[in-house]
């Protein structure tokens, strides 16, 4: 199944997709297999792997320093790929990369390949515009492996128009100008902005960047195809506290039931 | 590839999606004031009163006799205001953020001179202004961040990653992300997602402009070389560009060396890097093999950086621009035979290129010319220089 | 005019009242100023070194900023501290060691107090390749290491006089005492418009480059003579400088800044000191008073002849400014202008601040910015923090 049938279906279903972050190699990379494998149980559509960098622009405090940790453990794209494939048979849902660019680009003409044979089927590089996108796209396609746009709020109408036909996947609209972490303040309107998005695109549309609370996920969730978690889930895996992920996970199947 | 904003393979927009309208917007801004001639006066009226521009072409009478072969030029970027040329981009990117309505700053700092640079700019044209400079270097160089802070500007420490000038950067830049409505980002090398290599470029250019004109002026020919220290790149493309159609002048960019590019201690990214992304341009760059991105080392701050500018990067692929690297050591003697021929203390940035043509103008011969980018005096770097050299007599 | 000076004095002030020995090596020298004073090779190997290495024309930058700010006169400022080694220093040194080398004078030797005076004839010295060593008290040494090593780092040897209190007045005796020594090779390349004719002549005469091109400047952009021109006064080379071209414009007021704790003109008395006869601030019997600025540049108890008569006559104002008025200057020009001015300079700004709101807004004044203030900013970190 491709990322977007996998999104898809949970739609079909009557349900919103909930897509939770988490940082490879943060607390070890011997402890991925049971994040995702855990993550899996509860019920998630899909699960965006974070591989840490050393210059993540995009990212806010809590990614950053989980990145950092990770990267004091030795983890980089290379053994990310290893481990995961290592337990690839047992994973039945959909694996997202969110990686920079520099270190698919250090990796190599494999990466898609290699990737794909991973489980993942969808990568997210936050440092690569739509127009640079060249550099790996084609690479991406021969592998099966979308290549997921993020659109953003300054982004305007016809710039949307465009990301959005060109996306894969499903679309990353992000809810804020700035960097990943948890919110208080969203602006106003944010609903007709997602409903731009669904009218430029046959494909889903998940909302991401600052999403934090149950509420927050309800909120997004009712104007959106379903949400994604980032610097929240990262921070309870950190604490081994999985009530924290267990209640944002039933705030999106609650959304479904409405 | 053959988008905008690249040199050959080298540069683009490598940035966060909320990044590409602002950049967008700031191109379609920069094209419109570079061709409004109101705008030129204006910045050219900064740069004659309030800089001191233009800066001499300076024959080294001594140091042309001690070295004993090419005759030896200075350009004297030391003699602009805040004592380097930082401040030609500085104004000239303030200027353009007013003329967008933009109410804010932002920009990064090593050292401390892109900031106190920055931070003047602010001052003179009434702009709100945030430097971001990595923990370790507010501390370092607690004299520029309080200079900063009298210039009205606020300093914010970086105390993530390696706490130095490329985490300033990354900070700089989600400062940017976040606040892009009123807010725009003075990067201060020739460095960065498009627009900004070419806009710095542009500002910069006035260094070669000037020199052009005053050494067809003083020796009615071109030099045979040109020579300029290499960090990010800014006083470098600014000296190289105006001459880079003209076939017959040698460009050489000097890197610094560090320890040595064979120790691995080094801020050598054409000499001794890779080509991959970082802070939004496709350029040489120090990293790892997983892609990672290294610490780089150098005496001189602002050449502490671990990539050299995409248009660097494509003149060295393709042989315009040659790219050397000096030691620290070498750079310390630079300072010193500046200082002793010519009672000109130079920046250690700028010692890299005197080192290097300490040594290439005596393989020429006397009729022929060097240009040397003094960009920048080396009053910043007297402590550096005693611990370096050892100090006083005392 | 002329006449008074070439005996050197002005008025009752000047003069030179040294021993016998050191008058044979002053005659000498006053000799061969006013000889190349107007030699036109002189001046035209003069005008390059000052184009070419020191960067003039300084600007003449009409501070919109700061005028807006204080609403009145147009406030100019003329920016020295753009010249090569951040101050007016450069001028008198390049002038002094022209003609030193045309004395023949394979050694230079000067006194400096904070430093500045130090590095910018090394400076000279090693640009000409001249021998050169520096006095300098003990004391002012060991805190200014940083200006030690620039000098020796430019090649001069710095001499630590421990006589006396080790400063200033200390390595102005040692370095006289080395001249009536070695005055067959050796030039003493003084730092002020202060010293024993014809030295108050001599720095007058290579500063007033200052005031030619500031006239020149300020008649090109607005037409007319400024109403007033303002600058600090320690010893007073850049004052006289800054003065020299208008003195004869009686409409131009010309206004001298001191330090109110060092305040020679303002609270001083005629006396001698250092060979000449000048405005002292002194005690009963006639001993200097101690002087105090944060300004190490104008703290000095005596003044240049020249300013002693500009003050007798009239012809210049001399106010005082205090520390606090100086740092909130130092400041406010930071801030406003992104220009971080010497603390010398912040005095002559300080009373700007104050004269500006009182003229109207077809008056203009002239500032003269010394200095940078890249080496003060250490002390008043250590003052405000």
């Amino acid at each position: 199944m491709t990322l977007q049938q996998a999104i898809e279906k949970v739609n079909a279903d009557g349900g919103k997709a909930f897509v939770p972050y988490i940082m490879a190699g943060d607390g070890g990379l011997e402890t991925l297999r049971d994040t995702v494998l855990r993550l899996q149980t509860l019920g998630v559509s899909a699960i965006e792997v974070g591989i840490p960098f050393t210059d993540p622009v995009a990212d806010g405090p809590t990614i950053e320093l989980a990145g950092e940790r990770a990267l004091q453990n030795g983890t980089n794209l290379r053994n990310v790929i290893a481990t995961l494939q290592s337990f690839a048979d047992e994973v039945t849902i959909p694996l997202v990369a969110m990686t920079y660019l520099n270190p698919v680009l250090a990796y190599g003409p494999n990466f898609a390949k290699d990737a794909y044979a991973a489980g993942i089927r969808g990568v997210i590089v936050p440092d690569m515009p739509y127009e640079e996108r060249g550099i790996i796209h084609s690479d991406l396609q021969a592998a099966g492996v979308a290549l997921v746009q993020l659109i953003s709020l300054t982004s305007p109408a016809e710039r949307i128009a465009k990301l959005a036909a060109g996306s894969e996947g499903f679309i990353y609209a992000v809810t804020v100008n700035g960097i990943t972490g948890a919110r208080a303040d969203f602006a106003d309107h944010l609903d007709a902005h997602f409903a731009k998005l669904k009218e430029a695109s046959s494909l889903p549309v998940l909302a991401g960047f600052g999403i934090s609370t149950p509420e927050q996920v309800q909120r997004f969730g009712g104007y959106s195809d379903g949400v994604i978690v980032g610097s929240k889930i990262v921070d309870s895996i950190a604490n081994n506290d999985w009530g924290t992920i267990e209640e944002l996970i039933q705030a999106s199947k609650q959304l479904g039931v409405k | 590839m053959t988008q905008a904003g690249r040199f050959g393979a080298y540069g683009g927009q490598f940035v966060p999606e909320t990044l590409m309208t602002p950049l967008i917007e700031l191109e379609k801004a920069y094209e419109e004031a570079k061709a409004d001639p109101a705008f030129q006066k204006e910045l050219d009226y900064y740069l004659k009163q309030y800089v001191g521009r233009e800066t001499p072409l300076y024959f080294a009478e001594r140091l042309t006799e001690k070295i004993g072969g090419a005759k030896i030029y200075l350009k004297r970027e030391d003699l602009n205001h805040t004592g380097a040329h930082k401040i030609n981009n500085a104004l000239g990117q303030a200027l353009l953020a007013i003329r967008m309505g933009k109410k804010r700053i932002v920009a990064e700092t090593g050292a401390g001179q892109h900031g106190v640079a920055t931070a003047t700019a602010c001052a003179l044209l009434d702009l709100e202004c945030i430097v971001y400079m990595g923990a370790e270097d507010v501390k370092r160089q607690s004299l520029n961040v309080f200079r900063m802070e009298l210039l009205g500007a606020k300093v914010v420490g970086v105390d993530k990653g390696s706490a130095t000038l490329k985490d300033a950067v990354n900070e700089a830049l989600r400062h940017w992300v976040t606040n892009v409505e009123d807010t725009h980002y003075i990067l201060g090398s020739a460095l960065g997602p498009h627009p900004f290599p070419t806009i710095v470029r542009d500002f910069q250019r006035v260094i070669g402009d000037e020199t052009r004109a005053q050494i067809l002026e003083q020796e009615n020919r071109l030099p045979d070389t040109v020579v300029a220290c290499v960090g990010g790149g800014s006083n470098a493309i600014g000296m190289f560009y105006p001459f880079v159609e003209d076939s017959n002048v040698g460009l050489i960019g000097v890197e610094a060396a560090g320890s040595g590019v064979e120790t691995g201690k080094h801020a050598a990214a054409i000499t001794g890097g890779q080509k991959g992304v970082l802070h939004g341009a496709y350029m040489y760059l120090l990293q790892d093999e997983n892609g990672f991105v290294q610490e780089a080392h150098s005496i001189s701050a602002g050449l502490d950086y671990p990539a050299t500018g995409p248009e660097h990067s494509y003149l060295a692929d393709i042989g315009r621009a040659q790219y050397v690297a000096v030691t620290d050591a070498e750079a310390l003697e630079g300072v010193k035979l500046l200082c002793a021929t010519e009672g000109i203390l130079p920046a250690l940035e700028s010692s890299h290129a005197i080192a290097y043509v300490s040594k290439l103008a005596a393989t020429m011969d006397k009729e022929q010319i060097v240009v040397i980018c003094l960009s920048g005096r080396g009053d910043k770097d007297v402590h550096t220089l005693i611990d370096a050299l050892g100090g006083g007599k005392q | 005019m002329e006449a008074t000076e070439k005996r050197g004095f002005f008025g009752e002030f000047g003069g030179s009242q040294v021993p016998a020995d050191l008058q044979k090596v002053l005659d000498i020298l006053e000799e061969q100023f006013y000889h190349f004073k107007d030699d036109e090779e002189f001046n035209k190997e003069l005008n390059y070194y000052f184009t070419e290495y020191v960067g003039r024309k300084s600007p003449l930058y009409f501070a919109e900023n700061l005028t807006a700010k204080c609403g009145g006169a147009k406030i100019y400022l003329k920016r020295e501290d753009l010249n090569h080694t951040g101050s007016h220093k450069i001028n008198n040194v390049l002038g002094q060691i022209l003609l030193a080398k045309r004395m023949g004078a394979k050694r230079v030797i000067a006194e400096t107090g904070a430093g500045q005076h130090g590095v910018a004839t090394a400076t000279v010295c090693a640009m000409f390749g001249m021998d050169c060593t520096i006095y300098m008290g003990a004391e002012d040494t060991k805190r200014q290491a940083l200006n030690v090593f620039r000098m020796e780092l430019l090649g001069a040897k710095v001499v630590a006089v421990e006589k006396g209190q080790g400063r200033l007045k200390e390595a102005v005796d040692e370095a006289f005492a080395d001249l009536v020594e070695n005055y067959d090779h050796t030039f003493y390349l003084l730092g002020s418009a202060v010293g024993p004719h014809p030295f108050p002549s001599m720095v007058k005469h290579f500063q007033a480059v200052i005031s030619k091109e500031s006239k020149e400047q300020h008649l090109a952009k607005e037409g007319k003579l400024p109403t007033a021109v303002i600058a600090c006064v320690g010893g007073g080379s850049n004052a006289i400088g800054s003065f020299a071209d208008y003195i004869e414009d009686k409409e131009v007021r010309l206004i001298g800044v001191e330090p109110d704790k060092a305040a020679s003109i303002t609270e001083g008395r005629p006396g001698d000191l250092h060979g000449f006869r000048c405005i002292v601030l002194q005690d009963e019997e006639g001993n200097p008073l101690p002087t105090y600025s944060i300004a190490a540049g104008l703290d000095y108890p005596g003044v240049g002849p020249e300013h002693s008569y500009l003050h007798t006559i009239g012809r210049a104002e001399y106010v005082t400014v205090s520390n606090e008025e100086v740092l909130e200057a130092f400041q406010t020009l930071s801030k406003v202008e992104g220009i971080i001015p010497a603390l010398e300079s912040s005095h002559a700004v300080a009373h700007a601040l104050r004269l500006a709101p009182t003229l109207s807004t077809d008056d203009s004044i002239i500032v003269n910015i010394s200095g940078r203030g890249d080496k003060d900013v250490e002390q008043v970190f250590n003052m405000l923090k």
